[in-house]
């Protein structure tokens, strides 16, 4: 929560256009939106609860479930639709043992479907922890998945 | 000019001079003046100079291992002081990627293509210990061409490779080209030329009608003459006035808007500060995407350097003009590119369209005048004021002006950012400087417009691309995304996709669009569905959603609210009429043509090379598969759930798909 209060600092006006940045900033630093937080975020803002939850579920951005180590995201735009990336998701959620948008019990990985990554050139297009690969086949998936369990 | 790829000397304007002596929070005199601008303008550079393309997509290629790569070889061989390394944008080639430009003093520009990490000492050696570039000749994809620089012989040039002949490139010339994170060097080809001529010597209605005048289209998709808007927003007398940039390019299969940001952040910025002037507006918003975090990190760094320079602020160089620039992340809502439901985003809401008019040029964000135009329209700007409105309303087709950038990608040879001149077909762009499709299938279709589009059969390849014929296929232009489609791909499958994606990306707010997709994307689903599978009245369900399809599809298109709804039946509807045939097939025969749905394939078993190995026995979790060992099997259609399973495992590629 002391986290949630320095980021509330930076925000000297409690307009309501600063609620979607605020939101953002707190879940870029804890990876997800607590209870918590958002009930402080509320007060700040003097607004009820459920409007910010009514903002936080409408965009796909926002997370309430803490995610893993390893935070994959694969792009499900139609470039990567159209080369395949459906039977990556398929491995991918077969290989660690979630569905999408949840996260291993470990805690190691977590998987987050988005609409597109922008990297459509390259398509099959994954990123873990914000690195990119492209070009993406079932055995370099392996490969990753591999590579991050043994730094884990 | 086939593609401006090369370089043209820029003439040094008064204005240029007096901006970069007396604002440069750097350099002061005139003798200093020379030596930056040797610095930056590389061309007449005084050492060798290293660029790597480190876009997004060059990273994803693997760029930042070439980095480090040719970081160690110059530190290895003490070149450090010698070379100069660069990363730029992204050049649009994404099949070429991770590339590497070395310019040797004097010497031309030198492409190469696909310099992954252990490609790297034989190219650096080659050039700069060598001295012979013999045994890298297979890597190279050209040279620049420079007036002022020694050729390379017999290697072709940049701009006669088939990807970039047919190109005309004034939005992305920089791209890949510059530094997109230095403002000196955008300034130094000539950058901020455009808006100090402008405050200083046009009229705030002048520059509306120019850009009318020009015929320049909101390249976002929607196509609305943007003189005409800003006119709109000038003659509207309020305290406060915003310019909105849209940068929050959600379709998928687009991704023109980050290369531009990335690549060129200043361009954009320019293409802004002359929109602010032109409609009066003291505070412009930027809505990115989130999922862009080294285009936001680009372009928050020329925000901040255009403040250095003073470029923003109060009383931009004495004209009068204010201008602070926010960036607002977008949070990921596709239907944030309607305007008002991105005006309702940035004002801390859930970003649901509303009712028009009144239109945002009236009232707005904060219900004050806003103008909100996509990235590749700003950027174009700059041109407009630069070259002359006549120079760009030559290019192109009658009502549609100037060039288009599209995203290239699905399956193609050479993926990647293309802008064309409108009017160029687009047999031109899949065929030549697409290359044609990857492994030399048949092409079947390619989709155009991103989920608002719709799917350009075979036929209509040579219709030449402007806003209107477009929609008379069935399609539109939207953001620019063009994704292809070989005989592989099932068009029902495509169909699905996009209905999948629409109805989750619905706000919800009208009951055509929040109901109506997802009836569509229920009656696609049992039209791909295994009778199998189908439980109680679910055949008659699944009749009666046919026989209903197209009339749905009309009436979400005619009562929805915004452009999504309006537009959410468009892939359906485009797929139906030049497809009709692979919708029968699933309907009547259920079966998939293409192969590509899953439910409708079945698994059979060739007694020819089967060696009765029993491993998919072993798999199969049904037990649908029977046999004795070293005999062929069998598989009972009838257990079968249909998972794969045993055609992934089989080793002698002994099952079957149809």
């Amino acid at each position: 929560m002391a986290m949630v209060e320095s980021i509330l600092k930076k925000y000297h006006s409690s307009k309501r256009d600063q609620l979607i940045p605020i939101l953002q900033a707190i879940q870029e630093a804890q990876g997800f939106l607590s209870r918590e937080s958002i009930i402080r975020v509320g007060e700040f803002l003097n607004l009820p609860v459920s409007k910010i939850y009514g903002v936080a579920t409408f965009y796909n951005q926002f997370r309430f479930k803490a995610i893993g180590k390893y935070h994959v995201m694969i792009c499900r735009g139609t470039a990567c639709h159209v080369k395949g990336s459906k039977s990556i998701l398929e491995l991918l959620e077969e290989n660690l043992q979630i569905k999408a948008g949840d996260t291993s019990r470990d805690g190691l990985f977590s998987i987050e479907v988005v609409a597109c990554i922008g990297a459509c050139g390259l398509a099959p297009v994954i990123s873990i922890n914000g690195e990119f690969h492209g070009h993406l086949t079932k055995e370099k998936l392996i490969t990753l998945l591999d590579e991050c369990r043994k730094n884990k | 000019m086939s593609s401006s790829i090369k370089k043209i000397p820029v003439e040094v304007s008064a204005s240029f001079q007096e901006m970069f002596l007396k604002n440069s929070p750097l350099h002061t005199t005139e003798v200093e003046l020379e030596t930056l601008y040797k610095k930056y303008r590389r061309e007449i550079s005084d050492r060798d100079v290293i660029f790597l393309g480190a876009g997004t997509c060059g990273l994803a290629a693997g760029a930042g291992k070439t980095l480090k790569a040719i970081k160690k070889y110059l530190q290895d061989k003490a070149l450090e002081d010698r070379v100069e390394v660069v990363e730029v944008g992204c050049i649009g080639a994404c099949f070429a990627e991770p590339m590497v430009d070395i310019k040797l003093q004097g010497r031309r520009r030198l492409s190469f293509q696909q310099v992954t990490e252990e490609k790297v000492a034989d190219i650096l050696d080659a050039l700069f210990t060598k001295n012979n570039i013999a045994p890298v000749l297979k890597h190279i994809f050209g040279q620049f061409e420079d007036e002022h620089a020694l050729p390379w012989e017999n290697l072709p040039s940049v701009s006669e490779h088939p990807f970039f002949k047919k190109q005309r490139r004034f939005v992305l010339d920089q791209c890949g080209v510059i530094n997109p994170v230095s403002i000196e060097e955008y300034i130094a080809h000539g950058g901020y030329q455009a808006f100090l001529r402008t405050i200083h010597t046009i009229t705030p209605s002048n520059i509306c009608d120019m850009v009318e005048k020009s015929g320049l289209r909101g390249r976002g998709g929607g196509g609305f003459p943007t003189g005409k808007k800003w006119k709109l927003a000038l003659a509207n007398s309020a305290d406060q006035k915003y310019i909105i940039c849209n940068a929050d390019e959600g379709d998928p299969g687009a991704f023109m808007d980050r290369a531009v940001i990335e690549g060129d952040p200043h361009k954009l910025l320019e293409g802004l500060l002359i929109g602010a002037y032109a409609i009066g507006a003291s505070k412009a918003y930027i809505y990115i995407r989130a999922e862009y975090p080294l285009a936001v990190k680009n372009l928050t760094q020329a925000i901040n350097d255009a403040k250095k320079y003073k470029l923003l602020g109060e009383n931009i160089y004495g004209s009068g003009l204010d201008l602070d620039v926010i960036i607002k992340m977008g949070a990921g809502a596709f239907v944030c590119g309607e305007e008002t439901a991105l005006i309702h985003s940035i004002e801390g809401k859930r970003g649901m369209p509303r009712p028009r008019p009144p239109y945002p040029a009236a009232s707005g964000l904060f219900k004050k005048p806003t103008i909100i135009n996509n990235v590749e329209t700003f950027a174009n700007i700059p041109l407009i004021i630069s070259r002359g409105h006549e120079f760009f309303s030559a290019i192109g087709t009658s009502n549609s002006k100037g060039t288009k950038v599209f995203a290239l990608s699905g399956k193609i040879k050479r993926t990647g950012l293309v802008e064309i001149p409108m009017g160029t077909t687009l047999r031109e762009i899949v065929f030549e400087i697409g290359g044609g499709i990857e492994h030399d299938y048949k092409f079947k279709a390619v989709q155009i417009g991103g989920p608002s589009g719709g799917c350009i059969p075979e036929e209509k390849l040579d219709i030449e691309i402007d806003y209107e014929s477009l929609k008379a296929v069935g399609a539109m232009m939207g953001s620019g995304g063009l994704v292809v489609m070989d005989e592989h791909t099932c068009m029902v499958d495509v169909a699905k996709f996009f209905m999948d994606f629409i109805q989750r990306e619905s706000c919800g707010k009208c009951i055509p669009c929040r109901e109506g997709t997802k009836s569509m994307l229920e009656i696609l689903k049992a039209i791909t569905q295994n009778r199998k599978h189908e439980k109680e009245n679910e055949t008659l369900v699944r009749f009666q959603g046919i026989m209903n399809f197209e009339r749905l599809a009309q009436v979400i298109k005619d009562t929805s609210l915004c452009g999504l709804g309006q537009t959410a039946p468009n892939p359906i509807l485009s797929t139906l009429r030049w497809f009709r045939d692979e919708y029968e097939a699933h309907i009547y025969d259920r079966k998939c043509p293409a192969g590509a749905c899953q439910e409708l394939l079945s698994y059979s078993i060739d007694k020819e090379k089967c060696k009765g190995c029993t491993l998919c026995m072993k798999v199969c979790a049904v037990n649908a598969i029977s046999g004795e060992r070293k005999q062929a099997h069998s598989i009972d259609q009838e257990k079968c759930i249909l998972c794969g399973a045993c055609f992934r495992s089989c080793k002698f590629a002994a099952i079957k798909v149809s």
